[in-house]
C-alpha cells in the first residue's frame, strides 16, 4: 500500500527522462490533486464583471502581449513608420483591426464622416463630389482581402535579420471589407475613352497618391468604409479607404480623398522614388503591383517557442497570393529534403490569408522547418537563393520566399538561412 | 405549370426592376466646381500637365530650403541622420549600398515638384508657394549638378529636364521572368544533397526589439500548468508595467519635493492639451524614459533649464551662444521661441513655423514641464 505512489512516481520520473525533453511535466502526468480542480476558485464564487463594464470591450488582461510593435531603427519618426501585425499569436485568417498593422507616411488623421468629401475628376463626363451619405447609398460589396506592404520581409533581404514572423513576416492583415466598388462610382462620372488609369489620393498631408490601370480599377478595386463588421479604425483609414485585392498595401491609400482619371500614370513618388525594385543591372522593375504567393509558419516561430516538449504538435501558418486562391501548402521539417501537403484550414479565398495547419508528433529533436505555399495559377512559393538569383540583394520590395525557423531540441526557435 | 409561370413572370418583373440601377447612373453626388477642382488637384505628370505659372532661381532655392528641408536633408540635400537623401548617388546603383537620390534615381522632374509641394516639409505640408517649390527643386536639380548655381527654372522649362535616370525603369516582368521558373512542380521527397547547414542567424545580427526579459519582444508568456492556482508567470510584468505609469502620475503630488520639482504640472487638462499639440514637433524631439536626441534635441528637463545644454546634441551656433551666455528656457523666452523661432533665434536648425495661438504655446510648455531631467 505504501509502497504503491512511490513505485509509480519512479515509473512517472523514469518515463520524463526517457522522453528526452526535459520539460515541465504536463497535466496528464499531474501527481497531487489539483487546487485549482479541488478548491473552489474565487471566480467560481463570486461575480465577474457585470454588463456594460467595457462599452467596447478589449482583449483580457492575459493578452497584452498582443499588440502591434514597431522596430524603432527602421524610421527616424513614427509619423512616417510602420508596425508590424502580431501574427505569430493570432489564429484563423482574419485579422483584429486592434493589432492589424499600420503604416502612415504622416501620421493617422481624424477625419469624421461629416468633413469626408470624395472627389472625381479628370477625364470623366461629370468631375463629382461625393458625401459619405452618398457613398452610402451605391451598392454595396462585401470582399476578403489580404493588405501586405510590398516591403513585407524587406529586411531579410540580404540574411536573417530579426527574430520573429511578427517582424519578418507581420506587415500584413486581412480583412473582411464592405463598401462600393470603385466601377460604380466611376460609371457615375463617365470615363472617357482616353482614361486609362486612376490616380487615387489620401486626405493626409502625404497624400499618397498611386496610379492604378483602369482595367484593375474596373475589376475588383473597392472604395470601403466598414472593415470586419465594423466602421474602419482611424489607422486603417476611418472614414474610407481603398481595398486594391492582391496589390501591394501603399496601393490602398486611406482616407481617400481624390480620384483622378488621366491617360497616363502620374509617376508619383510613391510609384517611382518608391516601391520600385532595383535590379542587378542598375535598372529597376516599375508598377510591381502584386503581391506574388507566399506562405510562413506563425508557430511555432522565435516569439511562439515549444513549451510542452516532445509529442504532439500543431504547426500553423498562413498563405496568401495576390494572383489567387491557394490551392496548396507543403511543409517540411528538416530544412527542404521532404516535403509534406499540409490541411487548408477553412476557406481559401482568391487574394485573402488563408489557414494551414500540420499536426506533428515532434520527437523532440531540432527541427528547420518550413511552409511553401503553390497559388491556382500554379506559381509555387520560391527559397530566397531562387530571388536573389534574379533580383540581387539591392531589392528592398516583394520579398516572397520560404522563411525558415530552427526550432531547437529545447523548443526555441530561431530565425535564419540555411545552406 | 402555373409555378414556373410565377416564376417567369417574377424573373421578368425583377429584371424591369433592377435594370434601371445598372444600366444607368444614380444621380448620386454633385458636380465638383472648378475651384474645388482647383484646390485638390495638384498632380503634376512627367508631360507637364497640373504644372502652375511660376519661377524659382538656385540661390533663392538654397535659402528656402535652409529653411524648410535642411533640418532633415542637410544643407546640402545630404540628408541627416536616416532621412532621405537628395542629392549625389550617381552611378551607384549597381553598389552593394546604392544612394538613391533625387539625381541617380528619380526619373521625372514632375514627381520632386509634385511631392514637395503637395508633401512636404514633413509635418507642414502644402505651406510652400509654387515658386518657392521651383526655387526649391532649381536648387536640387544644382545640388545634383545637374545645372549651373544661375539657372532659373519655371513652368516654360521644366520639361525641358531631362533626369540622368529617366532610362533607368522598365514595368514589371516578372510575368516573363519569374513566373516560368516558379511554376514547376516542386520536388517532394530527397530534395537535399546534404544535411542542412546554418548559414545566418539574426540573433548574431541582434537587432530585434527586445522584452525585459531579453526575449524577441511579444514572446508569447508560458502558460504553466498552475498546480499552484498562481496566474502565469510572464504575463505579469507586462500588467504591472502598465499599472505603474498609470499610476505614477496620481501619487506624484503626495510628497512635498516632488510637488516642488513639477511646479507646472498643476493643470493635468493643460498637460493633456500639450500632449496633444506636442504631436507636430514630435517628429524631431522626443521625451520622457529613454528619449534621445533625433533631428531635434530630447527634451526631458529643459524647462527653466540653460539653453543648448541637451547632452550630445549639436545646437546651431546662434543657440549655443544664447546658451553661454546664460539664456534660459522660462516662460517668457519659450513663449518667445515657439511663437516664432527663427524670430527669437536666427540662425536655429528648427525648421518648425511655430505655434501663433497662446493658449498652444501654455499647453505644450506645460506638457514639457512634467518631463523633469
Amino acid at each position: 500500500m505504501t509502497d504503491e505512489p512511490a513505485t509509480s512516481r519512479r515509473a512517472f520520473l523514469a518515463g520524463t527522462a526517457a522522453a528526452g525533453a526535459g520539460l515541465v511535466a504536463t497535466s496528464a502526468t499531474a501527481q497531487t490533486p489539483d487546487p485549482l480542480i479541488t478548491e473552489v476558485q474565487e471566480w467560481a464564487s463570486i461575480f465577474g464583471d457585470p454588463v456594460d463594464a467595457t462599452p467596447y470591450g478589449m482583449p483580457i488582461e492575459f493578452e497584452s502581449h498582443v499588440v502591434r510593435r514597431n522596430v524603432e531603427w527602421l524610421t527616424e519618426s513614427t509619423a512616417s513608420s510602420i508596425n508590424f501585425t502580431p501574427i505569430h499569436a493570432l489564429e484563423g485568417t482574419i485579422t483584429p483591426q486592434g493589432c492589424a498593422f499600420e503604416r502612415h507616411h504622416s501620421g493617422a488623421i481624424s477625419l469624421s464622416k461629416s468633413d469626408y468629401r470624395l472627389m472625381i475628376n479628370g477625364l470623366v463626363d461629370k468631375p463629382l463630389v461625393f458625401t459619405f451619405e452618398d457613398l452610402l447609398r451605391f451598392p454595396r460589396q462585401i470582399t476578403t482581402a489580404f493588405c501586405e506592404c510590398a516591403a513585407n520581409g524587406g529586411m531579410e533581404w540580404g540574411g536573417a535579420q530579426l527574430e520573429g514572423c511578427q517582424f519578418t513576416q507581420g506587415m500584413i492583415h486581412n480583412m473582411e471589407y464592405t463598401g462600393v466598388m470603385l466601377r460604380d462610382l466611376l460609371a457615375e462620372a463617365g470615363v472617357q475613352t482616353e482614361g486609362k488609369w486612376v490616380y487615387v489620393e489620401g486626405a493626409d498631408a502625404s497624400s499618397n497618391g498611386r496610379s492604378i490601370p483602369m482595367e484593375k480599377a474596373l475589376d475588383d478595386v473597392m472604395v470601403a468604409f466598414f472593415a470586419n463588421g465594423e466602421a474602419l479604425r482611424k489607422e486603417h483609414g476611418y472614414p474610407v479607404r481603398l481595398v486594391v485585392p492582391g496589390w501591394e498595401g501603399n496601393m490602398w491609400v486611406k482616407w481617400i480623398r481624390r480620384i483622378g482619371v488621366y491617360d497616363q500614370a502620374v509617376e508619383s513618388r510613391e510609384e517611382t522614388s518608391k516601391y520600385t525594385d532595383l535590379m542587378p543591372d542598375g535598372r529597376a522593375r516599375k508598377w510591381t503591383w502584386v503581391m506574388d504567393a507566399k506562405s510562413v509558419i506563425t508557430s511555432p516561430s522565435p516569439q511562439a517557442p515549444i513549451r510542452h516538449g516532445a509529442g504532439p504538435l500543431v504547426i500553423t501558418g498562413l498563405a496568401w497570393s495576390g494572383n489567387g486562391r491557394i490551392t496548396r501548402v507543403d511543409v517540411s521539417t528538416d530544412g527542404g529534403n521532404t516535403w509534406t501537403p499540409a490541411r487548408i484550414s477553412g476557406d481559401a479565398k482568391s487574394k485573402a490569408l488563408t489557414r494551414f495547419h500540420h499536426d506533428i508528433n515532434w520527437d523532440g529533436q531540432e527541427m528547420f522547418i518550413m511552409s511553401r505555399a503553390i497559388d491556382e495559377t500554379g506559381y509555387v512559393q520560391p527559397t530566397k537563393q531562387a530571388l536573389r538569383d534574379i533580383r540581387g540583394l539591392n531589392n528592398v520590395y516583394h520579398n516572397n520566399s520560404i522563411q525558415t525557423w530552427w526550432v531547437r531540441a529545447d523548443g526555441e526557435v530561431e530565425n535564419v538561412e540555411i545552406a | 405549370m402555373s409555378k414556373s409561370r410565377e416564376l417567369a413572370l417574377a424573373s421578368a418583373l425583377l429584371t424591369t426592376l433592377a435594370a434601371p440601377a445598372f444600366a444607368e447612373t444614380l444621380g448620386l453626388g454633385r458636380a465638383a466646381l472648378p475651384e474645388e477642382i482647383a484646390a485638390w488637384d495638384v498632380a503634376i505628370l512627367p508631360d507637364g500637365t497640373g504644372l502652375p505659372e511660376g519661377s524659382g532661381d538656385v540661390e533663392t532655392g538654397d535659402e528656402v530650403f535652409a529653411e524648410n528641408c535642411a533640418s532633415c536633408h542637410g544643407d546640402f540635400a545630404e540628408g541627416l541622420d536616416s532621412w532621405p537623401v537628395l542629392a549625389g548617388g550617381a552611378g551607384s546603383l549597381t553598389d552593394p549600398r546604392p544612394v538613391k537620390t533625387v539625381g541617380s534615381y528619380w526619373p521625372y522632374l514632375s514627381t520632386v515638384f509634385d511631392y514637395v509641394h503637395r508633401s512636404m516639409p514633413f509635418g507642414q505640408a502644402q505651406t510652400l508657394t509654387a515658386d518657392d517649390t521651383y526655387a526649391i527643386t532649381a536648387f536640387l536639380l544644382y545640388s545634383n549638378g545637374m545645372v549651373e548655381d544661375d539657372f532659373v527654372l519655371s513652368n516654360e522649362n521644366f520639361t525641358e529636364i531631362v533626369m540622368p535616370n529617366a532610362d533607368g525603369f522598365y514595368p514589371d516582368d516578372r510575368a516573363a521572368t519569374e513566373y516560368p521558373l516558379f511554376s514547376a512542380e516542386p520536388c517532394m521527397e530527397n530534395c537535399r544533397s546534404a544535411a542542412p547547414e546554418v548559414t545566418k542567424r539574426a540573433v548574431d545580427i541582434n537587432v530585434t526589439p527586445e522584452d525585459p526579459d531579453g526575449k524577441p519582444a511579444g514572446t508569447l508568456p508560458v502558460i504553466t500548468v498552475a498546480s499552484t492556482g498562481e496566474p502565469a508567470a510572464v504575463a505579469e510584468p507586462a500588467a504591472q508595467e502598465t499599472e505603474t505609469v498609470e499610476a505614477a502620475p496620481e501619487a506624484a503630488p503626495e510628497p512635498a519635493e516632488t510637488a516642488e520639482a513639477v511646479p507646472a504640472a498643476a493643470d493635468p487638462a493643460l498637460v493633456k492639451a500639450g500632449e496633444a499639440i506636442f504631436k507636430k514637433c514630435a517628429a524631431c524631439h522626443k521625451v520622457g524614459e529613454g528619449a534621445k536626441n533625433g533631428v531635434g534635441p530630447a527634451l526631458n528637463g529643459m524647462v527653466d533649464a540653460a539653453m543648448g545644454q541637451i547632452d550630445g546634441f549639436k545646437y546651431s551656433k546662434a543657440l549655443a551662444e544664447m546658451g553661454a551666455g546664460g539664456g534660459v528656457w522660462d516662460a517668457a523666452s519659450l513663449h518667445a521661441f515657439l511663437e516664432n523661432p527663427k524670430g527669437f533665434v536666427k540662425g536655429t536648425k528648427m525648421a518648425f513655423a511655430g505655434l501663433k495661438k497662446p493658449d498652444e504655446r501654455d499647453a505644450v510648455i506645460a506638457y514639457l514641464s512634467t518631463f523633469g531631467p
